[in-house]
Protein backbone atom coordinates (compact mmCIF):
# COMPACT_ATOMS: atom_id res chain seq x y z
CA UNK A 1 0.00 0.00 0.00
CA UNK A 2 2.73 2.41 0.94
CA UNK A 3 4.50 1.37 -1.74
CA UNK A 4 1.99 1.99 -4.08
CA UNK A 5 1.28 5.71 -2.24
CA UNK A 6 4.90 6.63 -3.09
CA UNK A 7 5.03 5.15 -6.69
CA UNK A 8 1.82 7.59 -7.26
CA UNK A 9 3.99 9.94 -5.79
CA UNK A 10 7.03 9.47 -7.60
CA UNK A 11 4.95 9.02 -10.82
CA UNK A 12 3.19 12.32 -10.27
CA UNK A 13 6.29 14.05 -9.06
CA UNK A 14 7.95 13.16 -12.85
CA UNK A 15 5.21 13.67 -14.88
CA UNK A 16 6.55 17.87 -15.60
CA UNK A 17 10.27 16.27 -16.43
CA UNK A 18 8.10 13.45 -19.11
CA UNK A 19 6.84 15.89 -20.61
CA UNK A 20 9.07 18.37 -21.11
CA UNK A 21 11.85 15.25 -21.80
CA UNK A 22 11.60 15.29 -25.62
CA UNK A 23 12.16 18.96 -26.38
CA UNK A 24 14.38 20.02 -23.70
CA UNK A 25 16.87 16.71 -24.96
CA UNK A 26 16.14 17.49 -28.38
CA UNK A 27 17.29 20.90 -27.79
CA UNK A 28 20.32 20.52 -26.14
CA UNK A 29 21.54 17.46 -28.36
CA UNK A 30 21.06 19.28 -31.33
CA UNK A 31 21.17 23.10 -29.84
CA UNK A 32 22.67 24.06 -27.09
CA UNK A 33 26.09 20.82 -27.59
CA UNK A 34 26.38 22.28 -31.02
CA UNK A 35 27.21 25.59 -29.73
CA UNK A 36 29.57 24.69 -27.29
CA UNK A 37 30.83 22.02 -30.09
CA UNK A 38 31.44 25.05 -31.92
CA UNK A 39 33.50 26.71 -29.30
CA UNK A 40 35.85 24.09 -28.77
CA UNK A 41 36.36 23.70 -32.52
CA UNK A 42 37.46 27.46 -32.26
CA UNK A 43 39.99 27.25 -30.48
CA UNK A 44 41.62 24.18 -32.32
CA UNK A 45 44.31 24.05 -34.82
CA UNK A 46 43.74 21.69 -37.80
CA UNK A 47 46.28 20.64 -40.47
CA UNK A 48 45.32 21.69 -43.30
CA UNK A 49 46.73 18.40 -44.78
CA UNK A 50 44.67 15.51 -43.06
CA UNK A 51 42.25 17.75 -41.87
CA UNK A 52 42.90 16.49 -38.31
CA UNK A 53 42.11 18.97 -35.19
CA UNK A 54 43.90 19.12 -32.30
CA UNK A 55 42.24 21.18 -29.18
CA UNK A 56 45.31 23.69 -28.61
CA UNK A 57 43.42 26.80 -27.15
CA UNK A 58 44.47 29.54 -29.07
CA UNK A 59 42.05 32.22 -28.91
CA UNK A 60 44.27 34.02 -31.64
CA UNK A 61 41.34 32.47 -34.16
CA UNK A 62 39.05 34.88 -32.53
CA UNK A 63 41.35 37.92 -33.37
CA UNK A 64 42.02 36.54 -36.71
CA UNK A 65 38.94 36.26 -38.19
CA UNK A 66 37.55 39.46 -36.41
CA UNK A 67 40.71 41.63 -38.43
CA UNK A 68 39.22 39.55 -41.07
CA UNK A 69 35.50 40.38 -41.14
CA UNK A 70 34.89 42.60 -39.17
CA UNK A 71 34.11 45.15 -42.14
CA UNK A 72 31.36 42.18 -42.52
CA UNK A 73 29.72 41.88 -39.17
CA UNK A 74 29.41 46.01 -39.22
CA UNK A 75 27.58 46.29 -42.98
CA UNK A 76 25.05 43.54 -41.15
CA UNK A 77 24.29 45.51 -38.47
CA UNK A 78 23.83 48.36 -40.35
CA UNK A 79 22.13 46.73 -43.09
CA UNK A 80 19.83 44.70 -40.55
CA UNK A 81 19.17 48.17 -38.27
CA UNK A 82 18.26 50.01 -41.41
CA UNK A 83 15.65 47.25 -42.40
CA UNK A 84 14.31 46.77 -39.14
CA UNK A 85 13.60 50.74 -38.91
CA UNK A 86 12.22 50.55 -42.01
CA UNK A 87 10.28 47.46 -41.73
CA UNK A 88 9.01 49.26 -38.20
CA UNK A 89 8.01 52.20 -39.31
CA UNK A 90 6.35 51.20 -42.92
CA UNK A 91 4.00 48.38 -40.35
CA UNK A 92 2.91 50.64 -37.65
CA UNK A 93 0.18 52.76 -39.73
CA UNK A 94 -0.76 49.55 -41.03
CA UNK A 95 -1.12 47.79 -37.90
CA UNK A 96 -2.85 50.05 -36.19
CA UNK A 97 -5.56 50.32 -39.07
CA UNK A 98 -6.10 46.83 -38.99
CA UNK A 99 -6.18 46.86 -35.62
CA UNK A 100 -9.02 50.04 -34.68
CA UNK A 101 -10.67 50.42 -38.23
CA UNK A 102 -10.63 46.87 -39.44
CA UNK A 103 -13.99 45.32 -38.16
CA UNK A 104 -14.87 43.00 -40.14
CA UNK A 105 -12.82 42.81 -42.36
CA UNK A 106 -10.09 42.41 -39.99
CA UNK A 107 -8.84 38.51 -40.93
CA UNK A 108 -8.80 39.29 -44.38
CA UNK A 109 -6.25 42.46 -43.80
CA UNK A 110 -4.06 40.24 -41.38
CA UNK A 111 -3.82 37.24 -44.57
CA UNK A 112 -2.85 39.72 -47.35
CA UNK A 113 -0.20 40.61 -44.58
CA UNK A 114 1.04 37.00 -44.58
CA UNK A 115 0.94 36.11 -48.42
CA UNK A 116 4.53 36.39 -48.92
CA UNK A 117 4.60 34.34 -46.60
CA UNK A 118 3.15 31.55 -48.61
CA UNK A 119 5.72 32.22 -51.67
CA UNK A 120 9.16 30.77 -51.01
CA UNK A 121 11.72 33.18 -49.11
CA UNK A 122 14.19 32.55 -52.18
CA UNK A 123 11.75 32.69 -55.14
CA UNK A 124 10.33 36.15 -53.75
CA UNK A 125 14.30 37.91 -53.44
CA UNK A 126 14.79 36.19 -57.10
CA UNK A 127 11.69 38.15 -58.69
CA UNK A 128 12.86 41.86 -56.92
CA UNK A 129 16.04 40.88 -58.62
CA UNK A 130 14.22 41.13 -61.72
CA UNK A 131 11.87 43.98 -60.48
CA UNK A 132 15.08 45.89 -59.70
CA UNK A 133 17.14 44.86 -62.74
CA UNK A 134 18.58 47.87 -65.32
CA UNK A 135 15.94 45.61 -67.75
CA UNK A 136 13.12 45.55 -65.13
CA UNK A 137 10.01 47.19 -65.54
CA UNK A 138 10.48 49.99 -61.79
CA UNK A 139 13.61 50.93 -63.86
CA UNK A 140 12.79 50.86 -67.32
CA UNK A 141 9.62 53.30 -66.67
CA UNK A 142 11.89 55.60 -64.51
CA UNK A 143 14.16 55.78 -66.93
CA UNK A 144 11.00 56.86 -69.93
CA UNK A 145 9.88 59.07 -67.36
CA UNK A 146 13.93 60.77 -66.83
CA UNK A 147 13.66 60.39 -63.29
CA UNK A 148 16.83 58.62 -63.12
CA UNK A 149 19.90 58.65 -65.53
CA UNK A 150 20.29 56.05 -68.21
CA UNK A 151 23.40 55.20 -65.98
CA UNK A 152 21.45 54.63 -63.06
CA UNK A 153 21.11 51.07 -61.42
CA UNK A 154 20.03 49.15 -58.19
CA UNK A 155 20.93 46.01 -58.26
CA UNK A 156 24.73 45.27 -56.57
CA UNK A 157 24.01 48.72 -54.24
CA UNK A 158 23.83 48.18 -50.42
CA UNK A 159 19.91 50.31 -51.21
CA UNK A 160 19.24 46.69 -52.83
CA UNK A 161 20.00 44.54 -50.82
CA UNK A 162 18.37 46.75 -47.39
CA UNK A 163 15.38 46.78 -49.84
CA UNK A 164 15.27 43.43 -50.23
CA UNK A 165 15.53 42.85 -46.35
CA UNK A 166 13.00 44.79 -45.51
CA UNK A 167 10.43 43.15 -47.70
CA UNK A 168 11.02 39.85 -46.92
CA UNK A 169 10.82 40.77 -42.92
CA UNK A 170 8.01 43.06 -43.22
CA UNK A 171 5.60 40.45 -42.24
CA UNK A 172 7.95 39.56 -39.06
CA UNK A 173 7.41 43.45 -38.04
CA UNK A 174 3.69 43.91 -38.57
CA UNK A 175 2.22 40.75 -37.00
CA UNK A 176 3.52 41.29 -33.63
CA UNK A 177 3.08 44.90 -33.58
CA UNK A 178 -0.61 44.10 -34.92
CA UNK A 179 -1.23 41.95 -31.88
CA UNK A 180 0.09 44.22 -29.43
CA UNK A 181 -2.18 47.19 -30.60
CA UNK A 182 -5.13 44.73 -31.06
CA UNK A 183 -4.57 44.58 -27.22
CA UNK A 184 -4.64 47.94 -26.22
CA UNK A 185 -7.92 49.32 -24.16
CA UNK A 186 -9.35 51.72 -26.66
CA UNK A 187 -11.20 53.31 -23.66
CA UNK A 188 -7.61 54.81 -23.14
CA UNK A 189 -6.82 56.57 -25.62
CA UNK A 190 -10.33 57.89 -25.73
CA UNK A 191 -9.51 59.06 -22.01
CA UNK A 192 -6.65 60.35 -23.57
CA UNK A 193 -8.40 62.80 -26.07
CA UNK A 194 -11.29 63.56 -23.85
CA UNK A 195 -8.13 65.38 -21.44
CA UNK A 196 -6.90 67.38 -24.52
CA UNK A 197 -3.63 65.00 -25.23
CA UNK A 198 -3.03 66.17 -28.80
CA UNK A 199 -2.58 63.17 -31.41
CA UNK A 200 0.84 63.22 -31.16
CA UNK A 201 0.87 62.74 -27.39
CA UNK A 202 -1.76 60.34 -27.56
CA UNK A 203 0.81 57.79 -30.01
CA UNK A 204 4.01 59.13 -27.55
CA UNK A 205 2.45 58.72 -24.23
CA UNK A 206 -0.26 55.83 -24.81
CA UNK A 207 -0.13 54.01 -27.48
CA UNK A 208 3.62 53.43 -28.48
CA UNK A 209 4.37 52.65 -24.64
CA UNK A 210 1.72 49.86 -24.63
CA UNK A 211 2.71 48.76 -27.86
CA UNK A 212 6.42 48.21 -26.85
CA UNK A 213 5.89 44.47 -26.58
CA UNK A 214 5.01 43.84 -29.66
CA UNK A 215 7.74 45.95 -31.18
CA UNK A 216 10.31 44.01 -29.19
CA UNK A 217 8.70 41.12 -30.67
CA UNK A 218 9.36 42.80 -33.84
CA UNK A 219 12.72 43.46 -33.69
CA UNK A 220 13.95 40.20 -32.11
CA UNK A 221 11.73 38.38 -35.28
CA UNK A 222 13.49 41.11 -38.41
CA UNK A 223 16.93 42.16 -36.73
CA UNK A 224 18.20 38.94 -36.10
CA UNK A 225 17.32 36.92 -39.09
CA UNK A 226 18.10 39.89 -41.42
CA UNK A 227 21.71 39.95 -39.31
CA UNK A 228 22.33 36.40 -40.47
CA UNK A 229 20.80 36.38 -43.74
CA UNK A 230 22.54 36.36 -47.00
CA UNK A 231 20.56 35.50 -49.60
CA UNK A 232 19.51 39.02 -49.93
CA UNK A 233 23.13 40.23 -49.97
CA UNK A 234 24.20 37.51 -52.38
CA UNK A 235 21.11 38.11 -55.30
CA UNK A 236 20.06 41.65 -55.37
CA UNK A 237 24.19 42.98 -53.88
CA UNK A 238 27.70 42.66 -54.95
CA UNK A 239 30.92 42.39 -53.55
CA UNK A 240 31.51 45.82 -52.17
CA UNK A 241 28.27 45.00 -49.44
CA UNK A 242 29.35 41.39 -48.34
CA UNK A 243 27.72 40.58 -45.26
CA UNK A 244 28.94 38.53 -42.40
CA UNK A 245 26.52 35.36 -43.15
CA UNK A 246 28.15 35.04 -47.05
CA UNK A 247 31.43 35.02 -45.07
CA UNK A 248 30.51 32.39 -42.84
CA UNK A 249 28.78 30.11 -45.82
CA UNK A 250 32.18 30.45 -47.41
CA UNK A 251 34.41 29.35 -44.73
CA UNK A 252 31.93 26.49 -44.28
CA UNK A 253 31.21 25.38 -47.55
CA UNK A 254 33.40 27.09 -50.47
CA UNK A 255 37.10 27.01 -48.29
CA UNK A 256 36.66 23.96 -46.12
CA UNK A 257 37.70 26.29 -42.84
CA UNK A 258 35.52 24.85 -40.11
CA UNK A 259 37.96 26.90 -37.48
CA UNK A 260 37.54 30.00 -38.89
CA UNK A 261 33.91 29.55 -39.76
CA UNK A 262 32.99 28.62 -35.71
CA UNK A 263 34.82 31.46 -34.51
CA UNK A 264 33.25 33.90 -36.67
CA UNK A 265 29.78 31.92 -35.93
CA UNK A 266 30.50 32.30 -32.41
CA UNK A 267 31.21 36.54 -32.44
CA UNK A 268 27.64 36.67 -34.62
CA UNK A 269 26.20 34.61 -31.86
CA UNK A 270 27.34 36.72 -29.29
CA UNK A 271 26.76 40.16 -31.16
CA UNK A 272 23.40 38.61 -31.65
CA UNK A 273 22.81 38.33 -28.12
CA UNK A 274 24.06 41.56 -26.96
CA UNK A 275 21.84 42.91 -29.82
CA UNK A 276 19.14 41.78 -28.15
CA UNK A 277 19.95 43.06 -24.59
CA UNK A 278 20.72 46.60 -26.34
CA UNK A 279 17.44 46.48 -28.70
CA UNK A 280 15.66 45.85 -25.61
CA UNK A 281 17.21 48.71 -23.33
CA UNK A 282 16.30 51.26 -26.60
CA UNK A 283 12.92 50.01 -26.61
CA UNK A 284 12.04 50.16 -22.61
CA UNK A 285 12.01 46.61 -22.20
CA UNK A 286 11.73 46.55 -18.79
CA UNK A 287 11.87 42.72 -18.37
CA UNK A 288 12.92 40.62 -21.65
CA UNK A 289 11.76 37.45 -20.71
CA UNK A 290 8.02 38.75 -20.97
CA UNK A 291 8.05 38.65 -24.14
CA UNK A 292 8.83 35.76 -25.35
CA UNK B 1 -12.96 56.47 -30.79
CA UNK B 2 -13.01 59.76 -33.17
CA UNK B 3 -13.33 60.03 -36.69
CA UNK B 4 -12.09 57.26 -39.66
CA UNK B 5 -9.03 58.44 -41.03
CA UNK B 6 -8.81 58.95 -44.64
CA UNK B 7 -5.04 58.53 -45.24
CA UNK B 8 -4.60 55.38 -43.28
CA UNK B 9 -6.36 53.24 -45.64
CA UNK B 10 -5.05 54.53 -48.87
CA UNK B 11 -1.80 53.87 -47.12
CA UNK B 12 -2.69 50.24 -46.49
CA UNK B 13 -3.84 49.51 -49.30
CA UNK B 14 -0.50 50.27 -51.14
CA UNK B 15 1.71 48.81 -49.39
CA UNK B 16 -0.56 45.20 -49.38
CA UNK B 17 0.32 46.26 -53.02
CA UNK B 18 3.71 45.77 -52.11
CA UNK B 19 3.57 42.96 -50.84
CA UNK B 20 1.63 40.95 -53.37
CA UNK B 21 3.18 42.60 -56.19
CA UNK B 22 6.27 39.71 -56.34
CA UNK B 23 3.51 36.96 -56.11
CA UNK B 24 1.47 37.95 -58.55
CA UNK B 25 4.84 38.39 -61.18
CA UNK B 26 5.33 35.10 -60.39
CA UNK B 27 2.18 33.84 -61.06
CA UNK B 28 2.43 35.77 -64.17
CA UNK B 29 5.76 34.42 -65.51
CA UNK B 30 4.81 30.89 -64.38
CA UNK B 31 2.59 31.25 -67.78
CA UNK B 32 5.53 33.25 -69.71
CA UNK B 33 6.71 31.31 -73.04
CA UNK B 34 10.53 30.51 -73.65
CA UNK B 35 11.81 30.99 -77.03
CA UNK B 36 15.57 30.14 -76.08
CA UNK B 37 16.60 26.52 -76.87
CA UNK B 38 17.43 26.32 -73.30
CA UNK B 39 14.05 26.27 -71.00
CA UNK B 40 15.33 29.19 -68.66
CA UNK B 41 13.36 31.68 -66.88
CA UNK B 42 13.33 34.92 -68.90
CA UNK B 43 12.05 38.15 -67.97
CA UNK B 44 11.06 39.37 -71.04
CA UNK B 45 7.47 38.45 -72.49
CA UNK B 46 7.35 36.37 -74.64
CA UNK B 47 3.60 35.14 -74.69
CA UNK B 48 1.23 32.97 -72.78
CA UNK B 49 1.51 28.99 -72.61
CA UNK B 50 0.54 26.68 -70.39
CA UNK B 51 3.52 24.42 -71.57
CA UNK B 52 5.34 24.42 -67.68
CA UNK B 53 1.92 23.44 -66.06
CA UNK B 54 1.32 20.56 -68.61
CA UNK B 55 5.24 19.34 -68.03
CA UNK B 56 5.60 20.19 -64.40
CA UNK B 57 7.58 17.12 -63.51
CA UNK B 58 9.87 17.44 -66.30
CA UNK B 59 13.03 18.86 -64.21
CA UNK B 60 13.83 16.06 -61.74
CA UNK B 61 15.95 17.43 -59.50
CA UNK B 62 13.23 19.88 -58.70
CA UNK B 63 10.50 17.64 -58.36
CA UNK B 64 12.00 15.25 -55.93
CA UNK B 65 13.41 18.42 -53.92
CA UNK B 66 9.48 19.63 -53.89
CA UNK B 67 8.81 16.01 -52.71
CA UNK B 68 11.54 15.95 -50.19
CA UNK B 69 10.51 19.54 -48.59
CA UNK B 70 6.81 18.56 -48.16
CA UNK B 71 7.85 15.07 -46.35
CA UNK B 72 10.09 16.97 -44.27
CA UNK B 73 7.67 19.58 -43.03
CA UNK B 74 4.78 17.33 -42.37
CA UNK B 75 7.49 15.44 -40.49
CA UNK B 76 8.94 18.02 -38.63
CA UNK B 77 6.27 20.16 -37.72
CA UNK B 78 4.63 16.84 -36.55
CA UNK B 79 7.51 15.96 -33.99
CA UNK B 80 7.76 19.45 -33.35
CA UNK B 81 3.82 19.93 -32.22
CA UNK B 82 4.07 16.55 -30.19
CA UNK B 83 7.34 17.60 -28.28
CA UNK B 84 6.50 21.28 -27.96
CA UNK B 85 2.95 20.95 -26.35
CA UNK B 86 4.18 18.50 -24.45
CA UNK B 87 7.08 21.47 -23.08
CA UNK B 88 4.58 23.94 -23.04
CA UNK B 89 1.94 22.03 -20.69
CA UNK B 90 4.81 21.21 -18.16
CA UNK B 91 5.67 24.79 -18.35
CA UNK B 92 2.43 26.30 -17.80
CA UNK B 93 0.94 23.67 -15.25
CA UNK B 94 4.33 23.32 -12.25
CA UNK B 95 5.68 25.60 -10.95
CA UNK B 96 9.31 25.83 -10.40
CA UNK B 97 8.94 24.07 -7.20
CA UNK B 98 7.64 21.26 -8.88
CA UNK B 99 9.47 21.28 -12.22
CA UNK B 100 13.06 21.79 -11.16
CA UNK B 101 15.10 23.99 -13.86
CA UNK B 102 11.98 25.33 -15.48
CA UNK B 103 13.86 28.62 -15.37
CA UNK B 104 17.16 27.36 -17.21
CA UNK B 105 14.53 25.89 -19.80
CA UNK B 106 13.04 29.24 -20.40
CA UNK B 107 16.48 30.86 -20.91
CA UNK B 108 17.25 27.50 -23.84
CA UNK B 109 13.96 28.56 -25.66
CA UNK B 110 15.05 32.20 -25.41
CA UNK B 111 18.63 31.76 -26.30
CA UNK B 112 17.32 29.52 -29.03
CA UNK B 113 14.65 32.03 -30.64
CA UNK B 114 17.83 34.57 -30.59
CA UNK B 115 20.05 32.41 -32.17
CA UNK B 116 20.43 33.19 -36.26
CA UNK B 117 19.79 30.62 -38.20
CA UNK B 118 23.36 31.11 -39.79
CA UNK B 119 24.73 30.35 -36.28
CA UNK B 120 22.70 27.50 -35.85
CA UNK B 121 23.49 25.93 -39.63
CA UNK B 122 26.93 26.24 -38.83
CA UNK B 123 26.94 24.93 -35.42
CA UNK B 124 25.04 21.48 -36.72
CA UNK B 125 27.34 21.00 -39.58
CA UNK B 126 29.89 21.10 -37.42
CA UNK B 127 28.72 18.65 -35.03
CA UNK B 128 27.44 16.39 -37.78
CA UNK B 129 30.98 16.19 -39.85
CA UNK B 130 32.53 16.04 -36.97
CA UNK B 131 30.48 12.77 -35.80
CA UNK B 132 30.99 11.26 -38.94
CA UNK B 133 27.13 11.20 -39.34
CA UNK B 134 26.12 11.58 -43.38
CA UNK B 135 23.88 14.25 -44.55
CA UNK B 136 20.64 13.95 -45.86
CA UNK B 137 17.17 13.76 -44.73
CA UNK B 138 17.29 12.39 -41.20
CA UNK B 139 19.84 15.38 -40.46
CA UNK B 140 17.35 17.83 -41.77
CA UNK B 141 14.72 16.32 -40.39
CA UNK B 142 16.41 16.57 -37.08
CA UNK B 143 17.42 20.18 -37.54
CA UNK B 144 14.06 21.25 -38.76
CA UNK B 145 12.63 20.31 -35.07
CA UNK B 146 15.33 22.05 -33.11
CA UNK B 147 14.55 25.45 -35.12
CA UNK B 148 10.61 25.11 -34.60
CA UNK B 149 9.55 23.53 -31.61
CA UNK B 150 10.53 26.54 -29.74
CA UNK B 151 7.20 28.22 -31.51
CA UNK B 152 5.59 26.13 -31.23
CA UNK B 153 6.09 26.52 -27.35
CA UNK B 154 5.65 29.93 -27.27
CA UNK B 155 2.07 29.55 -29.45
CA UNK B 156 0.44 26.62 -27.17
CA UNK B 157 1.93 28.60 -23.68
CA UNK B 158 -0.18 31.71 -25.12
CA UNK B 159 -3.41 29.03 -25.57
CA UNK B 160 -2.77 27.47 -22.28
CA UNK B 161 -2.49 31.20 -20.15
CA UNK B 162 -5.56 31.25 -20.37
CA UNK B 163 -7.58 27.97 -19.65
CA UNK B 164 -9.55 27.50 -16.57
CA UNK B 165 -7.54 24.40 -14.56
CA UNK B 166 -10.81 23.91 -13.03
CA UNK B 167 -12.24 22.58 -15.69
CA UNK B 168 -9.68 19.72 -15.29
CA UNK B 169 -10.26 19.53 -11.99
CA UNK B 170 -14.16 19.37 -12.38
CA UNK B 171 -13.34 16.31 -14.88
CA UNK B 172 -11.22 14.73 -12.53
CA UNK B 173 -13.70 14.98 -9.29
CA UNK B 174 -16.07 12.90 -11.93
CA UNK B 175 -13.36 10.10 -11.98
CA UNK B 176 -11.58 10.70 -14.67
CA UNK B 177 -7.99 9.60 -15.06
CA UNK B 178 -5.38 11.97 -16.30
CA UNK B 179 -5.48 10.80 -19.87
CA UNK B 180 -8.82 10.66 -20.34
CA UNK B 181 -9.26 14.43 -19.35
CA UNK B 182 -6.00 15.59 -20.96
CA UNK B 183 -7.87 14.08 -24.58
CA UNK B 184 -11.74 14.49 -23.63
CA UNK B 185 -10.71 18.37 -21.84
CA UNK B 186 -7.60 19.90 -22.03
CA UNK B 187 -6.54 18.88 -25.58
CA UNK B 188 -9.71 20.02 -27.31
CA UNK B 189 -9.43 23.62 -25.62
CA UNK B 190 -6.33 24.16 -26.54
CA UNK B 191 -6.76 22.46 -30.12
CA UNK B 192 -6.85 26.07 -31.50
CA UNK B 193 -3.15 26.91 -30.15
CA UNK B 194 -2.10 23.79 -30.83
CA UNK B 195 -2.90 23.83 -34.97
CA UNK B 196 -1.12 27.68 -35.02
CA UNK B 197 1.69 26.37 -33.67
CA UNK B 198 2.10 23.27 -35.99
CA UNK B 199 1.08 25.56 -39.10
CA UNK B 200 4.11 28.06 -38.35
CA UNK B 201 6.28 24.97 -37.77
CA UNK B 202 5.25 23.43 -41.16
CA UNK B 203 5.93 26.95 -42.60
CA UNK B 204 8.90 27.22 -40.86
CA UNK B 205 10.22 24.10 -42.56
CA UNK B 206 8.88 23.99 -45.93
CA UNK B 207 10.52 27.67 -46.17
CA UNK B 208 13.40 27.13 -44.53
CA UNK B 209 16.80 28.28 -46.60
CA UNK B 210 19.72 29.24 -44.57
CA UNK B 211 19.79 26.31 -41.98
CA UNK B 212 19.10 23.68 -44.65
CA UNK B 213 21.55 25.19 -46.64
CA UNK B 214 24.08 23.83 -44.62
CA UNK B 215 22.92 20.75 -43.09
CA UNK B 216 21.47 19.08 -46.73
CA UNK B 217 24.39 17.96 -48.35
CA UNK B 218 23.30 16.22 -51.69
CA UNK B 219 19.74 15.96 -50.58
CA UNK B 220 18.35 19.36 -50.90
CA UNK B 221 15.01 20.66 -50.25
CA UNK B 222 13.34 22.83 -52.16
CA UNK B 223 14.39 26.66 -51.73
CA UNK B 224 18.47 24.78 -51.34
CA UNK B 225 17.75 23.54 -55.09
CA UNK B 226 16.26 26.90 -56.40
CA UNK B 227 19.42 28.83 -54.75
CA UNK B 228 21.46 26.46 -56.41
CA UNK B 229 20.11 27.03 -59.76
CA UNK B 230 19.62 30.78 -59.85
CA UNK B 231 23.37 30.36 -60.71
CA UNK B 232 22.96 28.12 -64.24
CA UNK B 233 19.17 29.41 -64.85
CA UNK B 234 15.96 28.90 -63.38
CA UNK B 235 13.32 26.16 -64.99
CA UNK B 236 9.85 28.11 -65.37
CA UNK B 237 8.72 25.06 -63.26
CA UNK B 238 10.22 26.52 -60.60
CA UNK B 239 7.26 29.26 -60.93
CA UNK B 240 4.55 26.28 -61.61
CA UNK B 241 5.72 25.05 -58.57
CA UNK B 242 5.49 28.34 -56.21
CA UNK B 243 2.31 29.05 -57.44
CA UNK B 244 0.78 25.56 -56.94
CA UNK B 245 2.85 26.34 -53.15
CA UNK B 246 1.18 29.67 -52.94
CA UNK B 247 -2.85 28.43 -54.32
CA UNK B 248 -2.58 25.73 -51.54
CA UNK B 249 -1.12 27.94 -48.51
CA UNK B 250 -3.77 30.16 -49.57
CA UNK B 251 -7.26 27.91 -49.77
CA UNK B 252 -5.66 26.40 -46.49
CA UNK B 253 -5.59 29.94 -44.68
CA UNK B 254 -8.77 31.09 -46.17
CA UNK B 255 -10.65 27.91 -45.04
CA UNK B 256 -8.76 28.03 -41.23
CA UNK B 257 -10.24 31.66 -41.45
CA UNK B 258 -13.66 30.42 -42.44
CA UNK B 259 -13.84 27.56 -39.85
CA UNK B 260 -13.22 30.08 -37.03
CA UNK B 261 -15.36 32.68 -37.45
CA UNK B 262 -18.18 30.34 -37.74
CA UNK B 263 -17.12 29.09 -33.99
CA UNK B 264 -18.67 31.01 -31.25
CA UNK B 265 -16.88 33.94 -29.83
CA UNK B 266 -15.06 33.33 -26.80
Amino acid sequence: MSRLASARRWGRGATPYALGAPAVIWLIALFLIPLVVMLVKALETCSPITQACTMTWHWSEFSYVWHGSAQSIFTSLRFAAYATVIDVVLSFPIAYWIAFYGGRRKNFFLLMLLVPFFVSFVIRTIIWQFLLSSSGIILTVARDLHLVGPNYHVLQTSGAVIAGLAYNYLPFTALPIFVALERIDKNLIDAARDLYSSKVEVFRRVIFPLARPGVFAAFLLTFIPAFGDYVNQQVLGGISNTMVGTVIQNYFLAYSDPTSGSALSAIVMGISLIAIVLGGIAIGARNLGDYV
Amino acid sequence: MSRKPRFLPVYSWLLIGYLVLPIVVMIVYSFNNVVTGIPNVSFTWNGFTTRWYQHWSDVPGLTSSAWLSIRLALAASAAATVAGTMLALALVRYSGRRFRGKAAVDYLLYLNIAAPEIVMGSSLLGLFVSMRIDRGFWTLFLTHVVFSVAYVVVTVRARLAGFDVRLEEAAADLGSKPLTTFRLVTLPLILPGVAAGALMAFALSLDDFVTSDFVSGSVQPFPVWVYGATRIGIPPQVFVFGTAIFSLGLIAAVVSVVLSRRQPAR
